[in-house]
């Protein structure tokens, strides 16, 4: 007998009443999704900032290496074509679009749909995700309904750029991705 | 080894132990703030405490669904009965793949599995990438909090480890240069690997897709970069819809860390081109704990970790002292399901008072199933003493007579006898006890006597 019908043959066996599945209400919170989205962000120690703000910010660090995928901004890509994800080690600025945000906790959803390749948003040093201002959700709860089409391959929620504690429970901002999050409302 | 007596151990340097309890309690505070913010935060823990029952009552067709679903995307789904045939189906994976060097991102289910050795027996190096975990694996400890896994150690530890093992400055203990060293370690780590194993946090029956989380965005760095993901998943932690994230999703960082919710929330429906995602299903033992009623709501665990920071016996004797791949109170409710003997003492190791029950935000009654393992393991293993010193007891107190006597007796023995012969081994209340002052005489004596005094 394989391992998979012998596991569900003893859960079968057990004759387990089977109980209710709940419904979930739709949770209705009276916010103000634009300024509670900001401040989620910054709680998890990403930015908001203007585009003007971020071309200044791009300019003046003198970034060499720069990937542009969003359809909102307009800015050059540093590289022509990339191959493989491999090649975006020393990756400094990537770009992209964020379908929409989460108010509660600065969530922004992002699909393959706006990347070509997955590691994008992790292995580039600085991330910098446009969002249009009116594509702010409340909750999870709107967000899961908002996406219940999707046919992607891979979807994301990020919310702040990548950290750690595990030292003594010292906040650390930059562990295995990207060191900073920047958010462009537009 | 008892959990009591594994705690001496941690709790021999007082000043650490005291930092432990102190920094997980700050933890737990955390959890308290974030939560107070959710206005419908019961009702998100009834909930999700219902979809979790929904999902233990029908698990052999969810488990079908989600084989189809994710089969239909592209998952190329395995079945493990147990911890071997799971570690024998990522080797075969390795093998196929000619890879000796793997990244895996946190997994509680692979510890609980000791994959790590058995791969490194056949020849194959584990690169643990979760700051926390490569720390601990660096230690060749276990993690010692299942999502706090360095919590154990100073940074004074770390810079000496990461001074000998990446050679960082001797002495410098700054936690971002600490951090910084690791990631450049990992990075070329990351870029070399060709397949990256990690833990599944959900998985849905409805889409075939399963969900990801870390902070650290290890886990993602690990698959992206590999050609082939190896997922490893309980069977217990399926949910029926897609949908149904909101909800566990709302509650498990708040629940774990006092945030609103992860930095990376990866969901992975299928693979990218040219590249492969193997799950494998887990029963291990959950099947035999699905079976046993009082003990099966267990399952409903989604590993937030904030029994133990709750806990003032975890945060009072470190992750060690449990000797468990899941420490606390919840793991005290999980081990004693795979090993009655040698788990025998962790459900011993709680006040009873509750406060894990609480904080669950799936709502298992943990205290309550502590009580039940006692039971259990009480009737399993009696120990003669306390058996017989209770029926003295017991006589003593149904004979007013006796009573007055041994009284009169004990409060002479206890006063004048040394330590050595009150704390003897037959004494099994004695063990970490301390008998109070006697008085001077009876509350009897002392009542008679005052009423007297009034009249």
């Amino acid at each position: 007998m394989s391992s998979r019908q012998e596991i569900l043959e003893k859960i079968q066996q057990l004759r387990l009443d089977q109980t209710e599945l709940p419904t979930i209400p739709e949770f209705k919170n009276p916010i103000n999704t634009e300024e509670e989205f900001k401040a989620s962000i910054e709680a998890n120690k990403g930015e908001v900032i203007s585009q003007e703000k971020l071309m200044s910010w791009i300019s003046e660090s003198g970034f060499q290496k720069i990937l542009n995928f969003s359809q909102l901004i307009n800015l050059n890509t540093t590289y022509a074509r990339i191959d493989d994800a491999h090649e975006l080690d020393q990756l400094q600025v990537a770009i992209i679009d964020g379908q929409f945000g989460v108010g509660e906790n600065g969530a922004i959803w992002i699909t393959n749909e706006q990347v070509p390749f997955r590691a994008i948003p992790f292995i580039t040093e600085h991330l910098v995700i446009v969002l249009p201002k009116n594509e702010i959700v409340p909750t999870m709860h709107q967000a899961y309904i908002k996406t219940s089409s999707q046919s992607y391959s891979f979807g994301l929620f990020i919310a702040g750029p990548s950290k750690t504690a595990d030292i003594e429970q010292s906040l650390v901002i930059g562990a295995h991705g990207a060191k900073s999050l920047r958010v462009v409302l537009v | 080894m008892s959990h009591s007596k594994a705690s001496t151990d941690f709790l021999r340097n007082t000043e650490h132990a005291k930092w432990h309890d102190e920094t997980l309690w700050m933890i737990r505070e955390k959890r308290d703030l974030a939560s107070q913010k959710v206005p419908e935060w019961e009702n998100l823990r009834t909930l999700a405490s219902s979809i979790k029952e929904h999902v233990l009552s029908n698990l052999d067709q969810l488990l079908l669904e989600f084989e189809a679903n994710a089969t239909k995307n592209g998952i190329q789904v395995h079945w493990a009965k147990d911890a071997q045939e799971h570690n024998q189906i990522v080797l075969d994976i390795l093998k196929k793949q000619s890879c000796a060097q793997v990244v895996k991102s946190k997994s509680i289910l692979t510890e609980e599995c000791h994959l790590n050795p058995f791969l490194e027996k056949n020849g194959i190096e584990v690169i643990d990438t979760d700051l926390g975990e490569r720390i601990v694996q660096f230690l060749h400890q276990p993690p010692s909090h299942i999502v706090l896994p360095a919590i154990h150690l100073k940074k004074r530890d770390i810079s000496e480890l990461f001074h000998q093992k990446l050679q960082t400055e001797k002495g410098n203990e700054d936690p971002y240069y600490l951090t910084q060293a690791a990631r450049t370690h990992l990075r070329e780590k990351f870029l070399k690997a060709k397949v990256a194993i990690t833990g599944v946090n959900f998985g849905i029956a409805e889409t075939g897709e399963f969900v990801v989380c870390t902070n650290e965005g290890n886990a993602d760095m690990g698959v992206h970069l590999a050609d082939v993901h190896i997922a490893c998943m309980g069977i217990e932690k399926l949910i029926p819809r897609r949908n149904d994230l909101g909800v566990f999703l709302r509650l498990l960082a708040r629940s774990a860390t006092g945030q609103a919710i992860t930095n990376y929330t990866s969901h992975f429906r299928g693979p990218e081109k040219g590249k492969q995602i193997h799950l494998i299903l887990v029963d291990n033992g959950r099947t035999e704990q699905l079976g046993r009623e009082k003990f099966r709501n267990s399952l409903k665990c989604i590993r937030c970790g904030a029994c133990m920071n709750t806990c003032p016996i975890y945060r009072r004797s470190g992750g060690f002292s449990y000797q468990s791949t899941v420490p606390g109170p919840i793991g005290s409710i999980l081990s004693p399901g795979l090993d009655l003997k040698k788990y025998s003492s962790l459900p011993f190791a709680s006040t009873l008072c509750g406060s894990c029950t609480d904080v669950c935000p799936v709502k298992i009654n943990i205290h309550e199933q502590l009580y039940e393992w006692r039971q259990e393991i009480t009737k399993a293993n009696p120990n003669h003493a306390e058996i017989l010193s209770m029926k003295l007891a017991s006589g003593i107190f149904k004979s007013p007579l006796a009573y007055r006597i041994s009284g009169i007796l004990m409060r002479k023995l206890i006063k004048n006898l040394p330590d050595s012969l009150i704390y003897n081994p037959w004494n099994v209340w004695g063990k970490g006890r301390k008998l109070p002052e006697t008085p001077q005489e009876s509350f009897r004596n002392w009542y008679l006597n005052h009423r007297n005094n009034e009249q």
